[in-house]
């Protein structure tokens, strides 16, 4: 194999785990409680903004960026919530959708009037430039986020499976009433899965923000993706959205080198549609 | 009771004509609609072009002498009007070519706007202008330039800035100087996206080059907004062209410079078709690793205390960032619409249109470097021209070609970080 078509590779795995990092949070609202989080994008780009706004004001790079990004973000979740959440989860599926696209709009276009349309971006060598290990190159801002995503994954599967408070926010999402006999609150157990959900997603656009440009229309870009990884993962699973991720970052990657870019979101789609045709649950997803 | 009411209403009535025309006479205002992407993905160019428009409004409604011969500058108001004032209504493309048609058409039939400017994407003043044509209003276009855009046959479209075929030519006998003084330009590769800014400039350039004898050895497709672009940079750096001609709106732009650093590939001569090149946040988020870009610009400050500068000034009191190429071309595009309706002494659109034929500004008349504004039948400017410029701090383009023009000497190869 040519070095560079594992530069190829490399490189598609590096983005499949950023697609898995952001992909996270979607999965868990949208498996867990059928909440199909429109404004999940636009999270991403809050968190962005945050490392963006720590880099100009003090310096910092992520170290400070992203613990702050998933502790705001955190906190949104959970206004988000309460604020809008609860109710419109009483509402029809159509309130949801309407509810949380509005939301993304609210979050796009206050950034927009705050920091103005420009593109904005952090220094390349925020996080230590690019390694070359046998002429392969590495950015290691894209490791750093590779890494990271792979850490949450873990720590995500481990506090669902193994974690009491994994399996009460489980058994809400499987029965809420039932759950409530038990004497589990579901409110706060939901509460908690939003606000890990988000602080996922924004510790995601701070990692994200050290090597993508940061504009207030880039949840958009970033959105679709996500979508797309959660359901071939399967939904509420987050094992499968990593697998998913990694899968599209090399399907992406190594189609767009062999074939062309214009043609890499049709095979990967296509591809997407002809596995679902099989297997509708997606990768990991419970029938 | 009959007739008293009948006087009533015939004085409610008197009154209501003596107050509309009284308002008529005082507020004679010009109404022109200008369609740019003021959210979506390319609002950093419409937000710009906003401002660009702004300053024009400015320079025409109040009094600026210091502005030599740029027409409309000395007094306040169209002296063709009685000294009447331009307003421009604003309407968002949102970046979608549909949404851009839809706000042309509430632009002149909700606000009655007597012409049009816009719309920065050439795919959406595609679409606007139909409308523009079909209803018989002015559009006048300064920035966008694909070529089919004055192909249609339409009656009512101008456009004053150069298109992809000027520029092909430009680039062609650009790389033809530099070849004579020892730079490689043998093997070309076009990167662009699919829109039709993108696939038409890229095609124009193709076949102009072929025509000259010098075929496109590498074609590097993408679609815009793209979240990755490692695998377009590796095919360049496995064929390694000797020039990479790269045609890309600003989010594009700035994911390619930032990929091909951590990819670490340079190629030796980088040819940008500003776009995304041009806009100030991409200098300011890229710049300095995109050191020793070349690209095209017809836009150049001049020397201080000239019109020219002084407009650069305003237009930094005012965005807070510096002119570029994209604003000053539209800038310039509503001063030909806007000296037009000045000539034409009248808002009827036949008149504007007769005006804009019989347009013929003289290169001192203007703020950007044309040899002039003139429109041929398809309504498309035969005086405009343009120059290559280059990033040789990473923070202000400089010109270099042609010659006459030059400020600095091209420098190669390209440096990037």
């Amino acid at each position: 194999m040519s070095i560079v078509l594992v530069q190829v590779i490399v490189g598609g795995l590096l983005l499949g785990a950023v697609y898995a990092l952001f992909s996270s949070g979607l999965t868990l609202v949208w498996g867990m409680m059928n909440v199909v989080n429109f404004a999940h994008g636009d999270f991403v780009m809050l968190g962005m903004y945050v490392a963006y706004v720590v880099y100009t004001l003090f310096g910092g790079g992520p170290l400070f960026g992203a613990p702050l990004a998933t502790l705001l973000l955190a906190t949104l979740g959970v206004i988000v919530y309460f604020g809008l959440i609860r109710d419109i989860m009483k509402g029809p599926m159509l309130a949801q959708i309407l509810g949380t696209f509005g939301l993304a709009l609210l979050l796009r276009y206050s950034v927009f009037w705050w920091f103005g349309a420009n593109f904005l971006s952090l220094p390349e060598n925020l996080v230590g430039g690019t390694f070359d290990i046998l002429g392969i190159r590495i950015q290691a801002s894209r490791l750093l986020a590779g890494v990271v995503a792979l850490l949450v994954t873990l720590g995500l599967h481990l506090l669902l499976t193994r974690s009491t408070l994994g399996s009460r926010m489980l058994a809400v999402a499987e029965d809420s009433t039932a759950a409530q006999l038990m004497g589990i609150r579901p409110d706060s157990m939901q509460a908690i899965a939003w606000a890990i959900a988000a602080g996922a997603t924004g510790l995601a656009g701070a990692l994200i923000a050290t090597f993508f440009y940061v504009v207030p229309t880039v949840g958009e870009t970033l959105g679709i993706v996500a979508f797309v990884t959660v359901s071939l993962g399967g939904f509420g699973s987050v094992p499968g959205a990593l697998i998913a991720g990694l899968l599209i970052g090399v399907i992406e990657s190594l189609s767009g080198y062999l074939i062309g870019a214009i043609y890499k979101d049709m095979v990967v789609y296509a591809l997407f549609l002809g596995f679902l045709w099989f297997r509708p649950q997606g990768l990991m997803g419970k029938t | 009771m009959r007739f008293s009411k009948f006087v009533a209403l015939l004085s409610v009535a008197a009154i209501s004509v003596g107050l509309a025309s009284g308002a008529l006479a005082q507020q004679k205002t010009v109404k022109i609609g200008a369609v740019f992407p003021l959210t979506g993905n390319a609002a950093s160019a419409g937000v710009h072009a906003k401002y660009a428009i702004e300053v024009a409004l400015d320079i025409i409604n109040n009094a600026h002498p210091e502005l030599g011969n740029l027409p409309l500058a000395k007094n306040a108001g169209l002296a063709g009007l009685g000294g009447a004032k331009v307003e421009v209504v604003f309407a968002d493309n949102q970046g979608s070519p549909a949404t851009g048609q839809n706000q042309a058409l509430r632009l002149i039939t909700e606000e009655k706007v007597v012409a049009l400017t816009g719309a920065y994407q050439s795919g959406i003043t595609l679409t606007a202008s139909a409308i523009s044509e079909k209803y018989g209003i002015p559009f006048v276009n300064g920035e966008s330039v694909a070529a089919n855009l004055t192909e249609r046959g339409f009656k009512w479209f101008f456009r004053t800035t150069p298109v992809a075929t000027d520029f092909a030519k430009v680039y062609y006998d650009f790389l033809t100087d530099m070849k004579a003084s020892g730079a490689k330009t043998d093997t070309i590769a076009l990167v662009h996206d699919t829109t039709e800014y993108g696939a038409s400039v890229a095609n124009t350039i193709s076949t102009i080059f072929k025509e000259k004898g010098l075929s496109i050895a590498q074609d590097v497709a993408y679609t815009t907004n793209a979240t990755d672009v490692q695998s377009q940079v590796l095919q360049l750096k496995d064929k390694k062209p000797d020039v990479v001609i790269m045609i890309s709106y600003t989010s594009d732009a700035i994911l390619f410079a930032k990929t091909m650093q951590a990819l670490d590939y340079k190629p030796p001569m980088l040819l940008a078709d500003d776009a995304g090149y041009s806009d100030p946040s991409f200098l300011k988020a890229v710049g300095k690793i995109s050191q020793g870009a070349f690209n095209r610009s017809s836009w150049s400050v001049g020397a201080p205390g000239s019109p020219t500068a002084l407009i650069a000034k305003m237009y930094k009191e005012k965005s807070g960032d510096e002119m570029d190429d994209t604003a000053a071309r539209q800038m310039q595009g509503f001063f030909v619409l806007i000296d037009a309706i000045d000539r034409a002494g009248s808002t009827d659109p036949a008149k504007i249109q007769a005006a804009l034929k019989a347009t013929d500004l003289k290169p001192d008349q203007l703020m950007i470097g044309f040899k002039g504004v003139k429109f041929d039948d398809k309504g498309q400017n035969i005086l405009a021209s343009g120059l290559i410029i280059q990033l040789q701090d990473g923070e202000n383009y400089v010109a270099v070609f042609p010659k006459a023009n030059a400020e600095k000497p091209p420098v190669m190869p390209y440096k990037g970080w």
